[in-house]
C-alpha cells in the first residue's frame, strides 16, 4: 500500500501512474443491449480517500462498480487494482450492493449475513468457530447492530439492512471498499453511523469509494468525487471537480437543487 | 399383511418414493429461493422426448440408456432456454415456458407415432409413473434384507434412487456455503470471488439428475409436487435455512410415507375396493402439507418490506 501518496492535493496519484492507484480505469465502455452504459471511461481513484461517484440516474454509476466487481463483462478497457488485473485482485475488494439488490424475505439471521463476510476464509467446509462469531459480532458493533445478530433479516428497518450490509463489508477486511448508494432509503441516524465507519476506514488508510445520489451532502461526506454520465465529467478533489460548472456539463437541464456546489475545501 | 409381503409388495415403493421425495426437496430449497422452482417442472417434461429417443434406438424399457437419453434432452434444454433467452432477451420463466411445452409435446408426438405399444411405455407412466409396480419379488420377509441373493432382485430402482439423493445430499452439504451466498446475493457473491454461474448451473444439474432419476421411477407428478411443497412448506415454519432444509427433508418423508399407504389403504377404509395411484396421492399429501403450512406456521408472513 501506498498510503503515504494520499490524500492531499498535492501528492495525489497521477493519472499516468497506474501502479500507485488502488483502483485505476482506463478506457472502460460498457453496454447493455445496443446503448452505451458507460463508453471510454478513465478513473484514477486515490488511496486512503473517499471519493463519490456522482451522475445523473442511468449515468453508469453503478455499471462502474459491477464492471469492476466482474459482475458485468464490459466491451473493452482495462480495470487495474494495485496496478494488477482486478479479477487477479478481488480479494482485496468488499463489496456493499445496493440494499435492494436482494430479496430481504430469504430465510437467514443478522449473524448469518454478516458471516457470509467471512466466506473467503471458512472456504467450503470449515466449521464457523468462536473466533469468526466473535468477529463477526465486532463488525455489527461498529455499526450499533451487536442487538439484532438473532433477528431475520426481513424483520429489520431499511436503515437497519444497510447496517448490516456494511458489517459484512467489515467482516471481509479489504483494502478497498465499494459501495453501490449507500444511504438510499435509510434514516438520518443510520446515515451518521454509516458515515462515521466509511471516515474511519478512510482513517486506517483503506479506500473508499461509493456511488452517491445526494449532492448536498458531497462535500460534507467525501474529499473526491468523480463525475460522469455515460462518459467522464471530471474527477478529482470534491474541491477542484465538484464545481457548478461539471455538474451542469454532468446533469445537463435535469440539475437538482444543489445548495453547496464549489464550495467545499 | 404380514411381514413378508409387506418386504416383497410394500418396503421398496415406500422406499424409492421417499428416496425421490427427498432427492427433490433438497434442491428445492434453492430453486424456490432463486424463483427457479419450475425449473424441476421443465426438467422432467423435457425428459420425455430423450427418454422416448432413447427407446427408440435401443428397442427396450432399460434404464442406462433412458437415463442418458432424459439427461441429453436436459441438457438440450438449458441450452435452448438460455439461448432464448439471451436472443431473446426475455425473462428466464418465459424460456422454460417455451422450451419445455415443445419439447414435452414432441415426446408425445414421438410416443404416438412410433410403436411403444409393446412395453410399459406411455404417457400415463411418464405422469404417475409405476411405484406400485416396483416390488421385490425374492423377499420372503424382514430377514431377506440381510441375504444377499434376494438383495440382487430388488427393482434397480431402489439402488438407484438411493444413490441418487445420497449424491444430491453430500453435493448440497459440500457447496452449502456457496451455494447460500450466492442464491441470497449474486452480486456480493462474485465480488467475493465464488464462481457464481458454475454454482448456478452444478444446482440446475443436481436437480436434473434427481428429477430424471425420480422421473423413471415414479413419474413427473411426483417430481413437480416435490421440488415446490416440502420446500415452500418448510419456509414457513422457520426463519433459517438450516432450519428450513430439515423439515423439507421431513416433509418429504411424510408426504411418500402417508402418500403411499393412503393410495393403498384410504379406498379400502372409505368402504371402495381400488387402491389408488400412489404417485398422485403422494403429491396429494405433500400440497396438503404445504396447505396446513400456509395456514398455520409460524413464519408464513412476508414480513412488509421497506
Amino acid at each position: 500500500m501506498s498510503i503515504e501518496l494520499a490524500t492531499d492535493d498535492g501528492q495525489a496519484v497521477l493519472p499516468g501512474d497506474l501502479s500507485q492507484s488502488p483502483l485505476a480505469i482506463r478506457g472502460l465502455t460498457v453496454s447493455y443491449g445496443d446503448k452505451p452504459a458507460v463508453f471510454s471511461v478513465d478513473a484514477t481513484f486515490q488511496p486512503g480517500a473517499m471519493t463519490a461517484i456522482v451522475g445523473p440516474n442511468g449515468a453508469g454509476k453503478s455499471t462502474i462498480l459491477k464492471s469492476v466487481l466482474g459482475i458485468v463483462r464490459p466491451l473493452s478497457g482495462q480495470i487495474l487494482i494495485h496496478g494488477k488485473p482486478a479479477a487477479r485482485q478481488i480479494h482485496l475488494v468488499a463489496y456493499v450492493p445496493q440494499r435492494a439488490s436482494v430479496d430481504w424475505d430469504f430465510p437467514a439471521r443478522v449473524i448469518d449475513v454478516v458471516l457470509m463476510g467471512l466466506s473467503r476464509e471458512l472456504g467450503l467446509l470449515r466449521r464457523v468457530r468462536r473466533t469468526h462469531l466473535d468477529r463477526a459480532m465486532a463488525c455489527l458493533a461498529r455499526v450499533g447492530m451487536e442487538r439484532f445478530a438473532d433477528r431475520q433479516i426481513g424483520q429489520l428497518s431499511g436503515g437497519q439492512q444497510q447496517r448490516v450490509f456494511l458489517a459484512r463489508a467489515l467482516a471481509q477486511d479489504a483494502q478497498i471498499y465499494l459501495l453501490d448508494e449507500p444511504f438510499a432509503g435509510v434514516d438520518a441516524a443510520t446515515e451518521a453511523a454509516i458515515i462515521d465507519v466509511l471516515k474511519s476506514l478512510r482513517d486506517e488508510g483503506r479506500t473508499v469509494i461509493a456511488v452517491h445520489h445526494d449532492l448536498s451532502t458531497v462535500s460534507a461526506y467525501f474529499d473526491h468525487v468523480f463525475l460522469i454520465n455515460t462518459t467522464r465529467i471530471a474527477e478529482g478533489t470534491v474541491a477542484q471537480a465538484f464545481t457548478s460548472e461539471n455538474l451542469h456539463a454532468a446533469y445537463g437541464g435535469r440539475l437538482p437543487a444543489m445548495p453547496a456546489a464549489g464550495q467545499a475545501g | 399383511m404380514n411381514g413378508a409381503e409387506f418386504v416383497a409388495l410394500s418396503l421398496p415403493p415406500i422406499l424409492i418414493g421417499v428416496f425421490a421425495a427427498i432427492a427433490c426437496a433438497v434442491p428445492g430449497n434453492f430453486l424456490l429461493l432463486r424463483r427457479q422452482a419450475l425449473i424441476g417442472d421443465a426438467i422432467s417434461h423435457v425428459a420425455l422426448p430423450g427418454i422416448v429417443v432413447a427407446f427408440l434406438i435401443t428397442g427396450a424399457v432399460t434404464t442406462w440408456p433412458m437415463m442418458l437419453g432424459a439427461a441429453g434432452a436436459a441438457i438440450i434444454a438449458v441450452v435452448l432456454i438460455e439461448l432464448i433467452r439471451r436472443l431473446g432477451r426475455i425473462e428466464v420463466g418465459a424460456a422454460m415456458g417455451v422450451v419445455f411445452t415443445t419439447m414435452f409435446t414432441a415426446g408425445v408426438l414421438l410416443l404416438e407415432q412410433s410403436d411403444t405399444s409393446s412395453v410399459h411405455l406411455d404417457v400415463e407412466h411418464a405422469l404417475y409413473g409405476n411405484l406400485e409396480s416396483l416390488i421385490w419379488l425374492d423377499a420372503t420377509g424382514w430377514t431377506s434384507l440381510a441375504d444377499p441373493a434376494a438383495l440382487a432382485g430388488l427393482p434397480p430402482e431402489l439402488p438407484r434412487m438411493a444413490v441418487v439423493a445420497l449424491l444430491v445430499g453430500l453435493l448440497t452439504l459440500l457447496l452449502w456455503r456457496p451455494l447460500t451466498i450466492s442464491t441470497f446475493d449474486e452480486g456480493f457473491a462474485r465480488a467475493a470471488g465464488l464462481p457464481v454461474t458454475a454454482i448456478g448451473l452444478l444446482l440446475v444439474i443436481m436437480a436434473a439428475v434427481a428429477a430424471v432419476a425420480a422421473f423413471d421411477a415414479v413419474g413427473s407428478i411426483i417430481v413437480i409436487a416435490m421440488f415446490i411443497c416440502p420446500p415452500a412448506a418448510a419456509r414457513m415454519m422457520t426463519n433459517r435455512l438450516d432450519h428450513q432444509m430439515g423439515w423439507s427433508i421431513g416433509f418429504a418423508t411424510v408426504s411418500a410415507l402417508s402418500g403411499y399407504v393412503l393410495a393403498g389403504y384410504g379406498p379400502l377404509w372409505l368402504g371402495f375396493d381400488n387402491s389408488i395411484s400412489a404417485a398422485g396421492m403422494i403429491a396429494v399429501m405433500s400440497g396438503l402439507i404445504l396447505a396446513i403450512a400456509a395456514r398455520f406456521g409460524p413464519c408464513r408472513a412476508r414480513v412488509a418490506g421497506s
